[in-house]
């Protein structure tokens, strides 16, 4: 039986199953085929496509819609491929409305523009369901790369690396490959195991072992990995995170917002994991967000967004902002915390009001408690665990051009290098353009 | 990966789609564009006799008809032939095929229909070392009136006169291109064939008037006030030009004659259309005008895709294929019986199929208090109306009936054999006979 929203404290089964099930359907469900076709007739075959433009990928956006036009979806999952080799899951949880389709010009003319990660998805739905791997792979070069870390990143720059005829090993210190992909993006994003087929028909290609529970900085190192490999491409993304520096955030009930939705991703049953029934969550970015409307729909009575600037300076998009809205989430901004209260456990947590000056974040004196039984640190990831050695600029390890590190022979991409956004798109686009310039390197010495 | 090289007339091209002679093939800069955007040939915007050339009108030269989305449907222009001077036409020819040897280049001509005409150009033609000529007996405005293009197109005899010089004159293949503006495009493919033409290219525009409008009451493009009769193309032009074309691949007269198909090539699917019904190509100008040189990479994948799909591996593979069902009417199977049926999961319940066969057609759906639809099968003569007015793909399918099963409609059982209008007892021709 269902516990119910008003039970106090951190408990499971707060909805009925069918409930919670519902609510972590498809956030964006796949279109039809007549529906993917009168979406794809929107398209106006733009020349040089701002879309193409604002996708990290390149994706020929509006070739691949003329190929699901002209009927043939699986030609246009191969467009998006040989650029995107996850365009699967960029079509789930690309921030579209920051990217292609706010440069699609329907969204100018019309605040309506073409539906291109629907699209996207449609046609590379279609590719996985036919089941074949699309790619093969170049002559064998007898050329061996390491690559640290299993997510976007790692797993994009390591299937261009296979197609080119190369040898790759990822060495991943979780269990299971995939990244964020796997363990971070919202449970309503990457359903029925998407994220784990996608890897499934990524390695396909051939050529790439995963070693798992392999960790750099734990038995091996760079030193080890470069004496041993042609290269190295590090994509380790942003294991640690920011700590609260509160009294009391070390009070039971308090968790990085991080191990939250990881926990959810890898929930056989969502129905029997726990939430609080006051919830506030620490933070403004894409993590806050998706901890607090997974919360709301795991149950959780009363789900509050703490953010301690404006709505403009939050890191989740307004259509973000706009989902949490939508799901019950309140969004308190100009906030920041100063205590946490409770005995052992947290009660409230005591929030200060905030106002910028001259762009400087200055406290105003005035607080605020609210109720809460669980709370949620979502105030940004570290970089830990990069390898001493290699420069870092801005808390990453410092890149130039496509990923190359201070090191000869060492490449970085994804959250964990600098340049670009932290988001899944960039960290594809990242390894790919990385692996093509290893290729080069390896060609040319 | 399907081949998608062709070889039409001897003449190689990388794949089967070629601009047609029109503003995309207009000078140098725009062929050179064109084929490093993939097109495998060209043929060059027509070119006429030597002296002042022609003059375009300075005003809009295209009406349209758009779809609601503007999607354009049909394009109609009034352009006349190159306007630009025939050297220099021709010295741009020469270097593009030049650097493009293994791209298909053809010169289209239209000039006087008289001898001396043809003879001084098509040395001068020659000369530029491309690979064959068109023959524009097509064009249905202004350069008609001239007695050129259509003008010479309507009357097989000066086709087959002019061709025949052709041959005399000039070395390489000869494609006479024509024009749908005429009875039965037969007579003019097989005075093209008897005048020994390598092959014929159709079709050229169809003589319109797209619009008018209603606030000046001038037709469109309006000149000024005025405006003249243009010709139509694009994707609504198709079905004609496929009519055409199906027509000449299995006239016993022209059987064997290579054939280049144009006319709303639009998509890969178009162009395979075309091919399945005997044309060796294609030739595209209205969807490049559209979309830009860059939708043939859409038509090259969409077709080698298709092709692999189907296990063909070059489009020599099913050039033609369709060409033996296309048959007359009356040697349609008689005793094919099929009914329609509505699948009532996927019906949306929006009536227009009982409109339809309600008020136009032959009463055979019933319509229930609560909206559900249902084919009365003795009354359905399986028309296919219902099925094409649906907005829901495969709510309603046309299922044939099995041979002893009793159709309701007539009471008759359906036969296995097959029975056409010839042996009809209603036929008195059928009956005369015997
Ligand atoms: C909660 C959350 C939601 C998000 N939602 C979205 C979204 O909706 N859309 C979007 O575009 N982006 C989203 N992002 C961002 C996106 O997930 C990342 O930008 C992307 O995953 C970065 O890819 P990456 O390969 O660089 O790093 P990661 O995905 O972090 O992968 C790094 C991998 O390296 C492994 N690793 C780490 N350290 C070591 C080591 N020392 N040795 C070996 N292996 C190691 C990790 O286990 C992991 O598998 C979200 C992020 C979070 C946290
Ligand atoms: C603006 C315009 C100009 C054309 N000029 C010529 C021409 O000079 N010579 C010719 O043979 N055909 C000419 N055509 C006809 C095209 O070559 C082609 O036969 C016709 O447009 C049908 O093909 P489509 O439906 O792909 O456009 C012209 C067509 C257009 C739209
Ligand atoms: S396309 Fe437009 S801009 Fe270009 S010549 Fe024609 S009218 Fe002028």
């Amino acid at each position: 039986m269902a516990k119910g929203q008003m039970e106090s404290g951190i408990v499971a089964g707060r909805l009925p199953a069918e409930t919670i099930e519902r609510n972590f359907g498809d956030l964006h469900p796949p279109l039809a085929p007549h529906e993917a076709a009168v979406a794809a007739d929107r398209c106006y075959f733009c020349y040089d496509a701002p879309c193409v433009t604002a996708c990290p990928t390149t994706i020929d956006i509006p070739l691949f819609i003329r190929q699901i036009q002209t009927g043939h979806p699986e030609g246009a999952a191969r467009t998006i491929l040989e650029q995107n080799i996850l365009g699967g899951m960029c079509a789930r949880v690309c921030p579209t409305e920051t990217l292609c389709e706010e440069a699609c010009v329907r969204e100018a003319a019309e605040g309506r523009p073409v539906e291109i990660g629907r699209l996207q998805r449609y046609a590379t739905d279609s590719a996985m369901a036919a089941d074949v791997h699309p790619f093969s792979r170049a002559a064998p070069t007898g050329r061996t790369i390491a690559v640290v870390g299993a997510g976007p990143a790692g797993l994009s720059c390591a299937h261009r690396l296979a197609m080119l005829g190369h040898d790759v090993v990822i060495h991943e210190s979780r269990g299971k490959p995939g990244g964020l992909n796997e363990f971070g993006i919202a449970a309503y994003k990457s359903t029925q195991n998407f994220a784990e087929a996608e890897v499934d028909w990524l390695l396909r290609i051939g050529g790439i072992t995963i070693e798992t529970g392999s960790a750099l900085g734990e038995g091996i190192t760079l030193d080890g990995l470069q004496d041993s490999y042609d290269a190295v491409f590090l994509s380790i993304g942003l294991a640690g995170v920011n700590a609260l520096k509160a009294p009391g955030a070390d009070k039971n009930g308090v968790r990085d917002a991080v191990d939250f939705v990881a926990d959810l991703r890898q929930a056989g049953d969502l129905s029997a994991l726990p939430v609080g029934r006051d919830v506030v969550v620490i933070g403004g970015g894409m993590t806050a967000v998706d901890a607090a409307v997974q919360a709301r729909l795991l149950g959780a009575q009363n789900v509050t967004i703490a953010y301690r600037r404006d709505r403009d300076a939050m890191g989740a998009s307004r259509y973000e902002q706009d989902l949490a809205a939508s799901k019950g989430v309140r969004i308190l901004t100009n906030v920041q915390p100063v205590a946490v209260h409770g005995n052992g456990t947290v009660r409230e947590i005591e929030l200060e009001y905030t106002t910028s000056e001259d762009g400087r974040l200055v406290a105003t004196g005035e607080t605020l408690r609210l109720k809460a039984d669980q709370v949620f640190r979502a105030i940004g990831q570290t970089l830990s665990g990069a390898p001493g050695g290699l420069a870092q600029g801005g808390g990453k390890i410092a890149v130039t051009g496509p990923g190359r590190t201070s090191v000869k022979g060492v490449w970085a991409g994804g959250d964990c290098a600098s340049g670009g956004d932290d988001l899944t798109v960039t960290a594809v686009a990242e390894g790919r353009d990385a692996a093509m310039d290893i290729h080069a390197s390896l060609r040319a010495g | 990966m399907a081949d998608l090289t062709t070889n039409f007339l001897g003449i190689a091209s990388p794949n089967p789609f070629w601009l047609a002679s029109a503003p995309p093939t207009d000078k140098e800069y725009n062929v050179r564009r064109a084929f490093e955007a993939g097109w495998g040939g060209v043929v060059w915007k027509t070119l006429g006799e030597e002296g002042p050339p022609v003059v375009n009108v300075n005003g809009p030269r295209y009406g349209v008809i758009h779809g609601a989305d503007r999607r354009l449907l049909g394009l109609n222009n009034i352009e006349l032939i190159t306007d630009r001077p025939l050297q220099t036409n021709l010295e741009e020819i020469a270097r593009v095929k030049a650097d493009y040897p293994d791209r298909a280049l053809i010169v289209s001509i239209m000039v006087p229909c008289e001898e001396s005409a043809w003879k001084a150009i098509l040395p001068r033609v020659a000369e530029t070392g491309a690979d064959g000529i068109e023959l524009n007996f097509g064009c249905p405005h202004g350069m008609s009136e001239r007695g050129m293009g259509s003008a010479v197109g309507q009357v097989p005899e000066y086709i087959e006169m002019v061709t025949r010089w052709c041959k005399q004159y000039y070395d390489k293949p000869v494609i006479v291109k024509l024009t749908p503006n005429i009875t039965d495009i037969r007579y003019p493919a097989r005075a093209a064939h008897n005048g020994g033409a390598d092959a014929v290219s159709l079709i050229n525009t169809v003589s319109s008037i797209t619009s008018v409008n209603l606030d000046t009451m001038s037709p469109e493009p309006s000149i000024d006030g005025k405006g003249s009769h243009g010709g139509y193309c694009g994707p609504a032009v198709k079905p004609i030009a496929m009519n055409m074309v199906a027509e000449i691949a299995r006239d016993p007269e022209t059987r064997g004659l290579p054939i280049s198909g144009i006319g709303g090539v639009t998509t890969w699917r178009d162009a395979a259309e075309f091919m399945a019904l005997g044309c060796g190509n294609v030739q595209v100008c209205t969807a490049a005008m559209t979309y830009g040189f860059r939708v043939v990479e859409e038509m090259k994948a969409g077709l080698s895709r298709w092709m692999d799909d189907k296990g063909y591996t070059r489009t020599s593979d099913f050039v033609g294929q369709a060409v033996p069902n296309v048959t007359d009417w009356q040697y349609l199977n008689l005793n094919y019986v099929a009914k329609a049926k509505i699948d009532q999961d996927a019906c949306i319940k929006c009536g227009r199929c009982y409109a339809a066969c309600e008020d136009t057609s032959h009463q055979a759906i019933s319509m229930s208090p609560d909206r559900v639809f249902e084919v009365i099968d003795a009354e359905c003569v399986a028309c296919n109306l219902c099925v094409d007015v649906c907005p829901v793909e495969d709510c309603i399918s046309m299922v044939p009936m099995r041979p002893g099963e009793v159709d309701p409609r007539t009471g008759k059982v359906v036969q296995a054999d097959y029975a056409n209008w010839t042996m009809h007892p209603n036929n008195p021709a059928a009956r005369a006979a015997e």
